[in-house]
């Protein structure tokens, strides 16, 4: 029985997607390291402290306490190859003519509300799925705009005078920080959601960001050829 | 997308290519993950951290002291924006025995030629203000104002041109238990002073007194209080945090 094979993600894409997943884990855990030496941000309704980042107990399962000199060490080498990848990422993006399948257009921000009350079972209107949905492209292009903002603060925090002006642009040093942290914390959150839409999506999505292409039964297609 | 429909002949083979990239794709993964089971595996040098990771540092040092511009200054604040009481951090080389009325800047120009300097000549020099963002390794920072000399107005005044060409400065406290290194082109940056003053009043003890370093183009702890010797050198003077795992530059 004929079947369609439907070419879905370049070679470089793939390689840069998986090197990005162990890389961004290792800045992770090693601004966790960092942070602890300084652990002051919390979420506060009034005087209620929503969230404390980060409690004992998150500390200790984590192995996290006095290991700054760790943590800086991991970090600053390791922020070599996220950034290094990161533009090798956008520039083949660019280059490749792929940023057409990943901008937001126009129609991509209302219709991505449509997708997200359609997997959330509110709606029963199947968006449209192309490559990317609108969902998909908006959250896409979002994630690599926050990986801009990682370096962007990043580089703020790291040479404040060297580079003052990206600490200028970043409303000052402990500003830079706290937008740094919050940056991290739209990682994990992205993260998670990534993970569950990539379990509903299915061994077919999944093959097309390991192998490049999916492989489908049509039936219909059959009887064409036929 | 590009898409094509294929026979099964032709099926087969994507599924072998499928497979193919699986088994490359797990091989990658193991890779990947023995790879950093090695490096952290990799035992602490006498340094502190792992060899890898020091030259990792060492290498970031050599990129960001090339981009180094002693032009670029930390940014500077009005005094009253200044921190009435600056946090107090570390009391390392700071013991208890410490006689203030004895005290003199040793400056060692060459071995057995050492110029010992008192307050009072230090403070005949121009001062100058400095109220810039303190910034701690552990991740805070606190405006705060500092009154001293010039580091490069000190090595001019007392003639120490000879020893300005040398690469780094080496600076220790009364009891040897603190000591830094830092870059000569830092030192010289303008707004690096020898410190007697906090809040336009002299420095309290915990704060280093008689004199202290203050380089706002570094990280908290080349900041070092209660300076008692400095020495001049073309290798990296020992520093007591780079033996600690830190990065010896830690450099703004």
């Amino acid at each position: 029985m004929p079947k369609k094979i439907i070419f879905k993600h370049l070679l470089a894409i793939r390689w840069m997607h998986w090197i990005n997943f162990p890389v961004l884990t290792i800045m992770i855990w090693s601004g966790m390291l960092i942070y602890w030496a300084n652990d002051v941000y919390q979420v506060k309704i009034g005087n209620n402290t929503l969230i404390t980042f980060f409690p004992n107990w998150f500390y200790t399962y984590f192995h996290i306490p006095y290991r700054l000199a760790e943590g800086m060490a991991y970090h600053f080498v390791f922020m070599r190859l996220f950034f290094i990848n990161g533009l090798l990422y956008v520039l083949y993006t660019i280059f490749s003519g792929e940023w057409r399948y990943l901008l937001p257009n126009r129609h991509s921000f209302k219709e991505s509300f449509q997708v997200v009350l359609y997997d959330l079972h509110l709606s029963k209107i199947k968006p449209l799925q192309t490559k990317y949905n609108a969902a998909q492209r908006v959250a896409y292009s979002m994630v690599i705009f926050m990986g801009f903002g990682s370096l962007l603060t990043g580089i703020a925090i790291y040479k404040p005078v060297q580079f003052g002006w990206a600490t200028a642009i970043c409303g000052g040093y402990a500003a830079a920080r706290t937008i740094h942290f919050i940056l991290t914390v739209g990682y994990v959150l992205f993260f998670v959601i990534h993970v569950v839409q990539v379990l509903l999506a299915g061994w077919n999505n999944f093959r097309a960001m390991v192998a490049g292409f999916e492989i489908t039964e049509e039936k219909d297609i059959a009887t064409e050829a036929d | 997308m590009k898409e094509i429909i294929v026979d099964d002949k032709k099926a087969v083979q994507y599924k072998r290519r499928s497979w193919l990239s699986f088994v490359v794709f797990f091989a990658m993964n193991g890779l990947a993950y023995s790879a950093w089971k090695w490096l952290f595996g990799q035992p602490n040098n006498a340094n502190g951290t792992k060899t890898l990771l020091r030259k990792g540092m060492e290498t970031n040092e050599s990129i960001f002291s090339h981009l180094f511009n002693e032009d670029k200054l930390a940014k500077e604040y009005p005094t009253d924006e200044a921190a009435k009481k600056p946090r107090v951090n570390g009391n390392l080389g700071l013991n208890n025995s410490f006689d203030a009325a004895q005290w003199k800047l040793n400056v060692v120009k060459a071995t057995g030629d050492v110029l010992a300097i008192s307050l009072e000549e230090i403070k005949k020099l121009p001062k100058v203000q400095v109220v810039f963002d303190f910034k701690c390794i552990e991740g805070w920072d606190q405006v705060t104002s500092w009154g001293g000399v010039r580091f490069s107005d000190f090595i001019k005044h007392f003639n120490l041109t000879k020893q300005q060409a040398m690469q780094y400065v080496g600076m220790v406290t009364p009891d040897e238990k603190y000591y830094v290194g830092i870059d000569m082109p830092s030192m010289l940056q303008p707004q690096t002073i020898l410190c007697y003053e906090m809040n336009d009043a002299p420095l309290p003890i915990n704060q280093g007194y008689p004199l202290r370093l203050i380089i706002p183009v570094k990280y908290g702890v080349k900041h070092i209080k209660r300076i008692s010797t400095i020495t001049f050198a073309d290798t990296k003077p020992k520093d007591y945090w780079a033996e600690n795992g830190y990065d010896y530059y830690t450099g703004h």
